[in-house]
């Protein structure tokens, strides 16, 4: 098990690091001189020449790469150019909008999808079974942005309910914060749940003929007791391995809803800076992303793990 | 045949496809009007009330526009998933024939890949050799390159496990023969129904891309941008927010039917 764990770590690493290159080199071989745009056409050579210095740009590229990393990981992702501030703070700044974005998508599109598999299961066949079919192919085909475009049109241009967009900020209070967002997650939510119900529909369908299920059922349960608690608990482990798989449509979806929405996390960040050329920002929040993605796929791989002991006989 | 005839996801999916195909190709030669064509007269026209579908801002027809966008919403999709379908295959086939060192470098590759939205890839590339339809095709292919490549590895796989392929290899046949003769052909099934399925993944990203501005440039009207350009509009013509969700929407619905309609009729374990 432990020789399992280190190869997996190790891995990791080696994964990641090559993500970071990538990303690196990618966004330092981009045209256009960072300092020449921070100072603007009318700036001296001298002026110019000293900013580039001062921003190490003067060094050749695997030096360049190593300062970013050392940096990188002592949590030092270096200075916007358009800002004028450290991007750590930045991203941390827009984290408070996003993580909570992509928590509550989640939990709604776990919350839709679990009850509406398993009764489709149970239903198999039926005509609920076909209604939850129906959902989850039209779910999956609707953009999660035109979903946002939607419910704006119906919660706030004709009902007033909800904003229309913009974040006041937490300070504004828990309620204010959460009813920015609840629109913005249902959009999120939607093709999750589609997805979702799909894979907890098909492992319950699995599950429920299997012994255990049966010697519950013998035992006198009823059968929404015997599936309640011991299909859907076995269902659950495919589910949780798609949410880790679909976390980068979750992402990517996140990025369109927030413009959508006008929303300040990371997207609209990652979004601004890709107008603004500011390189740095870029090349962060794209890390930022894809390091959460890779290490949510080795949660998942662990988690796996650590559920399935014929998993861990298996690898050896 | 009637198998085809029961199965009402294949024929949903095929219709739906079929529709969109040819309005994409009638486009090419007629629409009802010019769709770059402005007509301030009539701007923001409802839906019957000045064309079919009404008009946008600058009194462009909007069915018109939708048509072309089917188009280049299709042609482009079609292009970066046969981009991400060609190398993904290839390099599910090549290292299923040769295994070793090459299953891990391409594999880990494949994680690499996966982990980057074609959102954040755009942006990336977008940024680095402008944005438009081939950087679109471009990031959306690359992304679709580890589905491929995945799914050819391990179809592969199993085929070089069967008695014939065994036989073959005693025949003295080069592993890249066996791979044309033998693996490609008995996994093509499954490539195609993977292509189908992209396909819609493709219009859907590409809708997003061209949402933030990173597809193709205006005029040339696009789903996704003719969607950010309703943004100024909800209260005032929200059908103008309403029809390219929609077409997108019909669009991936019926790729998606017509792909699993498709596997369950090819599928040959269920010949019954």
């Amino acid at each position: 098990m432990i020789s399992i764990l280190i190869r997996r770590i190790l891995s990791l690493v080696v994964t990641l690091l090559v993500v970071s290159l990538i990303i690196f080199t990618v966004m330092d071989l981009l045209p256009g001189d960072p300092a020449a745009i921070m100072l603007g056409t009318s700036a001296s050579p001298e002026t110019l020449a000293a900013l580039q210095k001062q921003l190490g740009l003067d060094q050749p590229l695997p030096v360049r790469y190593l300062a970013w990393l050392s940096g990188v990981l002592q949590g030092d992702l270096g200075q916007s150019y358009t800002y004028g501030v450290p991007v750590a703070g930045l991203i941390a700044e827009r984290l408070v909008v996003t993580l909570p974005l992509a928590l509550i998508a989640i939990v709604i599109s776990v919350l839709v999808a679990v009850p509406l598999g398993v009764q489709a299961a149970r239903r198999h066949n039926g005509a609920f079974d076909f209604a939850a079919g129906l959902f989850s192919y039209i779910s999956i085909a609707v953009p999660a942005f035109w979903v946002g475009l939607i419910l704006i049109i119906l919660f706030s241009t004709m009902l007033g309910w909800m904003p229309a967009g913009g974040f006041p900020g937490w300070e504004a209070g828990l309620s204010a914060g959460l009813k920015a967002l609840i629109l913005p997650a249902v959009a999120l939510a939607l093709p999750q749940a589609g997805v979702l119900t799909r894979v907890a529909r098909a492992a319950v369908l699995e599950v429920m003929n299997e012994d255990f299920v049966r010697t519950a059922r013998a035992k006198g349960l009823s059968d929404g007791t015997a599936i309640w608690r011991h299909a859907v608990p076995n269902a659950l482990v495919p589910v949780v391995t798609m949410l880790g798989l679909q976390f980068t449509f979750l992402i990517a979806g996140a990025v369109l809803v927030e413009n959508v929405f006008n929303l300040p996390g990371l997207g609209r960040l990652a979004y601004q800076a890709l107008s603004q050329r500011d390189i740095v920002v870029m090349q962060d929040v794209v890390l930022f992303f894809s390091g959460l993605v890779i290490l949510m796929n080795f949660v998942v791989d662990l988690a796996y793990l650590a559920i399935d002991p014929r998993l861990r006989a298996g690898v050896r | 045949m009637k198998k085809t005839l029961r199965r009402p996801v294949f024929l949903i999916g095929l219709f739906i496809s079929l529709g969109l195909f040819s309005v994409a190709l009638l486009s090419l030669v007629w629409t009802p009007l010019p769709p770059t064509k402005m007509n301030i007269v009539h701007k923001l026209k409802a839906p019957l009330e000045f064309g079919l579908l009404g008009t946008d801002q600058f009194g462009r027809d909007v069915a018109s526009a939708l048509m072309v966008g089917a188009w280049n919403s299709l042609s482009t999709s079609i292009l970066a998933v046969a981009l991400g379908a060609s190398i993904g295959t290839m390099a599910g086939v090549v290292v299923a024939m040769r295994r070793s060192w090459l299953e891990l470098i391409v594999m880990r590759g494949c994680d690499i890949i996966f982990a980057v939205p074609p959102i954040l890839s755009a942006m990336m590339l977008g940024a680095f050799i402008g944005s438009g339809r081939f950087t679109a095709i471009v990031a959306i292919g690359v992304f679709m390159v580890p589905v491929f490549a995945r799914l050819t590895l391990s179809a592969a796989l199993q085929i070089w496990t069967r008695d014939y392929v065994a036989a073959a290899v005693g025949m003295g046949r080069s592993k890249a023969k066996i791979t044309l003769v033998h693996v490609l052909p008995n996994i093509s099934n499954q490539i195609i129904v993977q292509v189908t399925i992209q396909l819609g993944l493709a219009i859907l990203t590409e809708a997003g891309l061209s949402f933030l501005g990173l597809g193709m440039p205006p005029p040339a009207p696009t789903w996704g941008r003719m969607l950010a350009d309703s943004q100024t509009f909800l209260g005032q013509a929200p059908w103008l927010a309403l029809m390219p969700g929609l077409a997108i929407a019909l669009a991936v619905l019926g790729l998606n039917m017509l792909g699993d309609g498709l596997r369950d009729l090819l599928d040959p374990r269920d010949n019954s």
